[in-house]
């Protein structure tokens, strides 16, 4: 054995309990990392076994009305086998439980779709068995919410079918969506039977295609579109889906591993600050060594050596927790995966992500080792501290650069972009320099602000313990304030997501939404709610529109000559327009004047549009757009544009005309009342039912429950992460404090030695503690308050909810585990006899 | 063995540069013993880390061993240090970590030999210093006496042309400072080693032939005895 690893070894035998304690502050880092690399693998993997039944067929084409017989014919030329779908939103309701009703997705299947992968039924076997009569397969958990039987009956529309099976699983659909529009299945013929399809509803159109196994779907893809693209259709294929689900899962796993990132860049942290505190303690060690002819590279490697087997234990002991996490993350995740999920460990992304804690590690550990190259051999004989090398070490500012750039490597090759990754490590920097900052000034403010003489001895040895040579100041703000901001964000941007989602039904808004109100019903829909004491307060006519042409030029033209950025949804969607005199209250202008009723039959009619539509459509205000209103063009521009809050309950629309101009356009309306309570809610829609039985209603409070359940199963993902970095900040904590322990001891004892009593000591830890804690948790505090107020403004696009409740707790709780911590793990320094202390440290 | 030529030492200090050693100039065959002394302050522990290579002049040099070390880097006055010289501290300094014989053994390690003659000639100068049964004791194990004794076993170790001792029974009481002397002077006897003892205790010093008196860095007598 090199005498390098043999002195690390020996060096290390005192303190080989305090090395592997040291090296537990980066394992849950890297099992973070590794668990969710390993998953990334096993999820690419599912999502390549299981391509094709991510979309249950070849290539499906989409329409928003029916396709024509001379389209379907030619769509039965191209070979292979294919299927017809319709889907439209509808009421549900189920007479054996009340009429409780609920607004789903019911869908009509012809043909054998799905070709790839199975559609799961319980009993097993039921799609078969849907045409034989008015039979219909309900979303399982929607049985389940009603405890509606098989058997029992479901009302949609006007007809009623009989529930001959509870729907488990459609390929490439994930879980999440059925909380959110549950499906039910029945046979096309019944549907056709029933009046869903009448009238103005708006309803989709699919074809799925099961083609030859020599045809080249993407081509096929792009031919059919050129030559249908009047027919507005959309197109696709698997490996569309298969882009779009890889894009979808890159960017979950890009913020799953930042996060973990930064539990492991805080447990580096805690590394560095205790192999400071070890470094500090080997000094002589060194010099002795030294003075025996060891070589400064030498006495470097010794130390090195002992810092990257503190980074391989944490490695080795972070992979086999992160295989854990990653056998744990799919139950964590299973609402969201549109596929099963096979377990396998994938070495190479273990060996990567155990690499990049190792190297992390590796590279904080060496900021502290870096001062025992310039021990000189001098402090053997000389106690003096001042002998050492002040000089400014070009290697360690060289170090700053390279950490700097591992972190931004990390982050832009976890984002896969560059600006984010740049935001992310600037917040990092930002973080560290004004901890840092502050630090500083509570050394510079103890040492020559605070008043020494009214004080007594506890709080001028406690206070004089944050200036002191050897302090901890520095490590322990950064430490401390590091794991309280980035606990808190997260505790605050959790509030802030609950306080949007709140805000959205909460108050006096309406939670009772009516669609698909006819012209004619429009009068008594308003009397029956009024009857029933839930007025209408917000009411809004609808009529369906598509875009013709836009500054002139003709959309279908644009679809085929290219639409220089222009998003194609933008341009081939049904719009769902309205038309009203003034604003209301979930829109401002933010440009141009908006116009609220003009004189029939103006040749330009003005029209306020949203924003962000506008800017997909590259519009300004006075630009000029052409609408096909049902086959009646219809020229309007722009004359302002609004911003529109669309997370607030209640009719809200891309394009609002003014009066004057839709009235006599085929239409059907929206209307919004508020209901006090469940029973209520119950008692008005049965009321509008028995009397306008097309009406359909969602219950907001319902779908709150939804969305309620939908974001604590998203804040359980969170909060699942956030604990890596929350148990690894108390960890460091714990370090932090121990390693201060040992440094202090002997100062503590020669205090017991001079007659000091435990109750003195304990109040020296105390007021040094408390300001640390305090400025700690206040900063951290601070700097995790302007997080979430950015992250809220331009991650979520609402206002930060800051309650000063939770950041009071927070800011207590990290200071009470501070002090705990601290006292507790200084409790046997005062508890023991001096010279046992002085005996075990030496 | 030993040259010392025109050695000065500056400090830069608060209040300005601060010269604890000048122009000190003397000259030791093999195999002699000279005592360095002088009150605290006057320089001797700066002449020593200056001889033994644990610092760089101001000006001046140092020839050990026919080697100018002067103008060497600290990794060269490292290899200098590990050949021919030994070292016995007031603090004894052994490393906390290492086993009696794991200290005494360091020196010869570290140039890469081990192995059972190695540990063998660790435990002979162990029994030469009376201590062959502690070689698996900790420092924390052993007296101050003890120490100082693991100490001078180290520093012959690597039989060195050279030993310097600071402040040798410093922190010893007498019984045990008179047999540590006793040890020194022996050893150095037997193994012919030049010895260089920086000391403010005259009766320590007297037992070496040569005593160098140092006065605020600057040599005020160098007699023969």
């Amino acid at each position: 054995m090199s005498f390098i690893l043999k002195m690390a070894w020996r060096d290390s035998r005192a303190s080989r309990r305090r090395l592997a304690l040291v090296s537990i502050s980066v394992v849950l880092g890297i099992a973070a990392l590794v668990g969710i690399a390993s998953l990334g693998d096993n999820l690419k993997r599912a999502v390549d076994d299981q391509t094709k039944s991510l979309l249950g067929s070849d290539l499906t084409v989409t329409s928003s009305k029916p396709f024509p017989e001379a389209t379907m014919a030619h769509f039965k030329t191209l070979g292979g086998e294919l299927a017809r779908e319709v889907s439209l939103a509808s009421q549900i309701s189920f007479p054996t439980r009340g009429n409780t009703r609920w607004r789903g997705q019911v869908r009509a299947l012809e043909g054998n779709f799905p070709f790839y992968g199975e559609l799961v039924t319980s009993p097993a076997g039921a799609m078969a068995k849907l045409g034989a009569g008015n039979n219909a397969i309900v979303e399982d958990t929607l049985l389940a919410q009603f405890g509606v039987q098989i058997g029992d009956e479901v009302k949609i529309g006007k007809s009623t079918f009989r529930v001959i099976g509870a729907l488990k699983k459609i390929p490439g659909e994930p879980a999440a969506v059925a909380m959110l529009a549950p499906r039910v299945y029945v046979s096309m013929a019944s549907l056709e039977a029933t009046d869903l399809l009448k009238g103005d509803r708006f309803a989709r159109y699919r074809v799925h295609f099961k083609l030859p196994v020599t045809t080249e779907v993407e081509a096929l893809a792009k031919t059919l579109g050129e030559k249908l693209k009047n027919q507005r259709l959309r197109f696709e294929t698997v490996e569309e889906r298969k882009k779009q689900l890889g894009d979808a899962l890159k960017d979950v796993f890009s913020f799953m591993s930042l996060v973990g990132f930064v539990a492991l860049f805080l447990g580096a942290v805690g590394v560095a600050s205790a192999m400071h505190v070890y470094v500090r303690q080997k000094i002589l060690t060194v010099a002795t060594l030294r003075c025996l002819g060891v070589r400064a590279r030498t006495a470097f490697a010794i130390y090195l050596t002992q810092g990257c087997a503190i980074g391989v234990l944490g490695a080795a002991l972070g992979t086999a927790a992160g295989l854990s996490v990653q056998a744990l993350l799919p139950k964590v995740l299973k609402d969201f995966l549109p596929f099963e999920v096979d377990f396998f460990i994938s070495w190479a992304a273990v060996a990567k992500g155990a690499a990049a804690g190792l190297v992390i590690c590796v590279l904080f550990t060496l900021l502290p080792l870096l001062a025992v190259r310039r021990v000189s051999p001098l402090l053997a004989i000389r106690s003096a501290q001042g002998q050492g090398d002040n000089r400014e070490d070009p290697v360690r500012l060289a170090l700053f650069f390279v950490i700097a750039a591992a972190v931004l490597g990390f982050a832009v090759l976890q984002t896969g972009h560059w600006l984010p990754g740049l935001a992310f490590t600037l917040a990092m920097a930002v973080s560290f320099g004004i901890l840092g900052g502050v630090a500083q000034l509570v050394v510079l403010a103890s040492k020559h602000l605070l008043p020494r003489k009214p004080l007594s001895y506890v709080w001028r040895q406690g206070l004089a313990n944050l200036h002191r040579p050897n302090n901890r100041t520095l490590l322990l703000l950064l430490s401390l304030g590091l794991a309280t901001f980035l606990m808190l964000t997260l505790l605050l941007t959790r509030s802030t997501l609950l306080g949007k989602i709140e805000s959205v039904a909460g108050g006096s808004r309406p939670n009772l939404m009516f669609f698909d109100i006819q012209d004619d019903e429009i009068l008594r829909f308003d009397a029956i709610v009024s009857a029933n004491g839930a007025p209408v307060i917000a009411q809004a006519p609808i009529i369906t529109m598509q875009i013709a042409s836009l500054k002139g030029r003709a959309v279908d033209a644009m679809l085929k000559d290219g639409h220089a950025g222009i998003p194609a949804w933008t341009l081939t969607r049904e719009y769902r327009s309205t038309y009203r005199a003034a604003l209301v209250d979930t829109e401002r202008v933010t440009a141009g004047k908006f116009i609220g009723r003009v004189t029939p039959g103006e040749a330009r009619v003005p029209i306020s549009m949203e924003e962000s539509l506008a800017k997909d459509l590259q519009l300004a205000v006075g630009d000029e757009v052409t609408f096909n209103v049902q086959g009646v063009p219809l020229t309007a521009y722009v004359a302002s544009l609004r911003a529109v809050e669309w997370q607030r309950v209640s009719p809200n629309f891309f394009v609002v005309f003014p009066e004057g101009v839709l009235e006599p356009a085929p239409k059907t309306f929206v209307a919004a009342v508020r209901v006090a309570s469940m029973a209520d809610s119950g008692r008005v829609q049965q009321a509008v039912v028995k009397e306008l039985p097309s009406v359909s209603s969602i219950d907001l409070t319902l779908i709150m429950q939804t969305i309620d359940n939908i974001f604590s199963k998203v804040a359980f993902v969170v909060s699942f992460l956030a604990l890596f970095t929350i148990v690894t900040g108390v960890i460091v904590l714990v370090g932090a404090i121990l390693t201060g322990r040992l440094q202090r001891i002997r100062e503590t004892v020669l205090l017991r030695t001079l007659g000091a009593t435990q109750r003195q000591l304990r109040q020296i830890l105390l007021v040094e503690y408390t300001v640390l804690g305090v400025l700690s948790a206040v900063t951290g505090g601070a700097l995790s308050i302007a997080a979430t107020v950015l992250v809220a403004k331009y991650r979520f696009n609402t206002t930060a909810v800051i309650p000063p409740l939770v950041l009071l707790g927070a800011v207590a709780a990290s200071v009470a585990v501070t002090l705990i911590t601290g006292l507790v793990t200084n409790r046997g320094v005062a508890n023991t006899p001096p010279l046992e202390i002085l005996r075990e440290e030496t | 063995m030993l040259k010392v030529e025109r050695l000065t030492k500056t400090y830069k200090a608060a209040g300005g540069p601060l010269t604890v050693l000048r122009d000190v100039t003397f000259e030791l065959q093999p195999g002699a013993s000279v005592a360095i002394v002088g009150p605290s302050g006057s320089g001797k522990t700066t002449l020593l880390g200056l001889c033994a290579g644990l610092d760089r002049p101001t000006s001046g040099n140092v020839i050990l061993a026919g080697e100018s070390i002067g103008a060497m880097n600290e990794d060269e006055r490292a290899l200098v240090r590990n050949r021919h010289i030994g070292f016995v501290f007031q603090n004894f300094q052994l490393v906390p970590t290492l086993t009696a014989l794991e200290n005494v053994t360091v020196p010869i390690e570290l140039r890469g030999d081990s192995g059972r003659a190695v540990t063998g000639r660790g435990r002979e100068l162990l029994e030469r210093v009376g201590l062959g049964e502690r070689g698996d004791h900790y420092p924390v194990q052993l007296s101050g006496g003890e120490q100082q004794r693991v100490a001078l076993a180290r520093a012959f170790m690597n039989e060195p042309k050279i030993l310097f001792c600071d402040e040798p029974t410093g922190n010893l009481d007498g019984d045990t400072a008179t047999a540590m002397v006793k040890l020194i002077l022996d050893l150095n006897h037997e193994k012919k080693t030049t010895l260089v003892l920086v000391t403010h205790d005259l009766e320590l010093a007297k037992k070496c032939r040569r005593i160098i008196r140092l006065r605020s860095g600057l040599v005020v007598s160098d007699e023969m005895i």
